[in-house]
């Protein structure tokens, strides 16, 4: 009885003020040494590309094609290639995209039906990259007879990127106040009217910055093309969309895993890494300004 | 007046369609993996498939026993999460309780850009900077091992817990701050024993995505997981997780072969275990979504 007495009124001594204060100051410098971590990755790995990376990127290495078994040469048609089935795929997705964010947050509201096709957005976002190959390799490719070709890449980048273009969409048809849509109706504008001449208008440069994060995502993506539309080596540029294509995230993979020259393409790797994280980290980053512009704006 | 009113129906409709496209899209899927992945299963028994040990695709007749590519996966998912639930738990709890807004609005682009890093890339760097050292650091057989995928999926999925479990920690309302800061305790109190309790459920969905990124994640455990599909024994084990079995092999598999049936029965396994993961992550969204003060 007297142990527990004692115990219990030694629980009950709490901490001195100064040493709850020494305890904070040591977990909030931990906590800040935790965050500086993830800036120190970021830093570390865009040092250590630009450091090996831009020695190799001449005007040669961005305009012309690989050459001498991929040894030697430049990138430029996986360039080419990185960059028709990312804006095509954008070119798919965005208008689809943009149609469903607004039934989603004009029409539907908080139906059941929105709800569904909401879990639907959700989990298509989910799904592993690797399986939208599969995807597209077995209904793009093979039942639609598309091939191995840019039509089949582009559709399955756009199924991939559709989910992030809703919810940044809806995501900017939310900030526009219904005070616009009050007044255009009060004015006599139907419905499609309002849409079309008020809340698009100002939910468009929200809806921009999503657009740009979906096509940075499809580029950099890889395991969702390898089966659908990237080869390692075509000798001529694409002409029609049933051709194949080289791409830059393809190319890194193929350059450091296959092949007998393993180190002695290091150069090319580095440099076609180092491009392709400029192109992707660039198209992030404008994407955060403007973001961070409409958001000081509102 | 019929004529506006057919017209607005008309955009209505057709816009509903469009939006139903995701949910189509969503069901093409399952319905195409399962026609593709299922005629595995006609004269090749279920148990052997997911219990068998062995993973020999190319003999004839194929063994296809996925157990080492499930417990491969499992085993990374696990412990790249041990790794990056800390890492973004207190990222988060930095950026939102701690940092002041300047240092915040710093630190916080740099996890997106972290978020938006190709997987190529990361798995690039996996292999030629992070494999050496692993080797020579820890005097492993391999630097392409279980220990050197799981480092560098952690740099995956904490952008993704980070900024979910930030936005439950901006959910806590600041009254509750305030009450506890009022009552004398300390910042780093009222953060463990009030924000944190009061944002847990936020904080469970952010865990659920990320696991759910890191099981999925192909790239970076195709280029360094090392791809021996053997079950590991140590953190140096060399292994081959489920989507890099996909990747890796589906070029050299035989249109419609057994072969083929069975990477994409694992596709089918990979989309279930991530349905499942985004499933729990917004159950428990849902039914803990805080409303106000009253029930905390």
């Amino acid at each position: 009885m007297d142990s527990t007495a004692s115990a219990s009124a030694a629980r009950m001594q709490l901490p001195s003020a100064a040493s709850r204060k020494a305890a904070e100051k040591a977990m909030f410098l931990f906590l800040r040494v935790v965050a500086c971590l993830n800036v120190a990755v970021l830093a570390g790995i865009c040092f250590y590309l630009c450091w090996n990376g831009l020695p190799v990127v001449t005007w040669e290495f961005l305009t012309e094609p690989p050459r001498n078994m991929m040894t030697e040469g430049g990138i430029f048609p996986c360039i080419i290639g990185t960059a028709i089935l990312s804006l095509g795929s954008l070119l798919i997705a965005f208008p689809l995209g943009v149609a469903s964010a607004v039934y989603l947050n004009e029409y539907a509201g908080k139906t059941r039906f929105a709800s569904i096709i909401r879990l639907g957005v959700n989990n298509l976002a989910g799904v592993p990259s690797v399986v939208f190959g599969l995807f597209g390799l077995s209904f793009f490719v093979t039942f639609l007879g598309f091939g191995v070709s840019i039509l089949s890449g582009i559709l399955t980048l756009a199924v991939l990127t559709l989910p992030v273009i809703i919810s940044t969409s809806e995501e900017a048809l939310r900030t526009v106040p219904d005070t616009y849509r009050e007044a255009s109706l009060a004015l006599g504008g139907t419905k499609s009217q309002t849409i079309a001449r008020v809340v698009l208008p100002s939910a468009i440069p929200g809806m921009l910055t999503g657009a740009i994060l979906g096509v940075a995502r499809a580029a950099g993506e890889t395991a969702a093309i390898m089966f659908t539309a990237a080869v390692f080596f075509t000798p001529r540029t694409p002409t029609s969309i049933f051709d194949s294509v080289m791409c830059l995230p393809y190319h890194i993979y193929v350059l450091c895993t296959a092949g007998t020259e393993i180190d002695k393409t290091r150069p090319l790797q580095y440099g076609t890494a180092i491009v392709l994280i400029i192109l992707v980290l660039g198209m992030n980053t404008v994407a955060l300004v403007v973001r961070d512009k409409l958001q000081r704006k509102h | 007046m019929r004529n506006y009113r057919f017209k607005e129906a008309v955009i209505q409709k057709s816009l509903a369609i469009t939006a139903t496209l995701s949910l189509l899209a969503l069901l093409g899927i399952v319905l195409f993996l399962f026609l593709e992945g299922l005629p595995l299963f006609s004269h090749y028994s279920f148990t052997d498939f997911f219990f068998g040990q062995l993973w020999y695709p190319t003999e004839e007749p194929g063994v296809f026993g996925i157990f080492p590519l499930f417990i491969g996966s499992i085993a990374v998912t696990v412990l790249s999460s041990a790794f990056a639930i800390p890492l973004g738990v207190f990222t988060a709890i930095y950026l939102n309780e701690i940092a002041h807004s300047n240092t915040r609005r710093i630190i916080k682009p740099f996890i997106e850009l972290l978020a938006a890093l190709p997987s190529v890339v990361l798995g690039f760097l996996g292999m030629v900077l992070l494999a050496p050292f692993l080797q020579e650091v820890f005097n492993a057989d391999t630097g392409l091992n279980l220990l050197n995928a799981a480092i560098v999926l952690t740099f995956m999925s904490v952008p993704t817990i980070c900024s979910i479990s930030e936005d439950a920690l901006h959910a806590v309302p600041g009254s509750l701050r305030e009450g506890s800061l009022a009552l004398g305790a300390t910042r780093w109190q009222t953060i463990r024993r009030v924000v944190l309790p009061a944002a847990l459920s936020g904080i469970g969905t952010a865990i659920m995505l990320g696991m759910s990124r890191a099981i999925g994640e192909t790239m970076v455990v195709l280029m360094c997981a090392g791809g021996a599909g053997i079950l590991p024994d140590s953190l140096f084990a060399p292994i081959r997780p489920m989507p890099a079995s996909i990747a890796a092999e589906m070029a050299e598999a035989p249109f419609r072969s057994d072969h083929y049936h069975a990477l994409f029965a694992i596709g089918i396994l990979l989309f279930l275990l991530t349905l499942c993961f985004n499933i729990i992550a917004s159950r428990i969204a849902e039914k803990h979504r805080q409303v106000g003060t009253s029930s905390l």
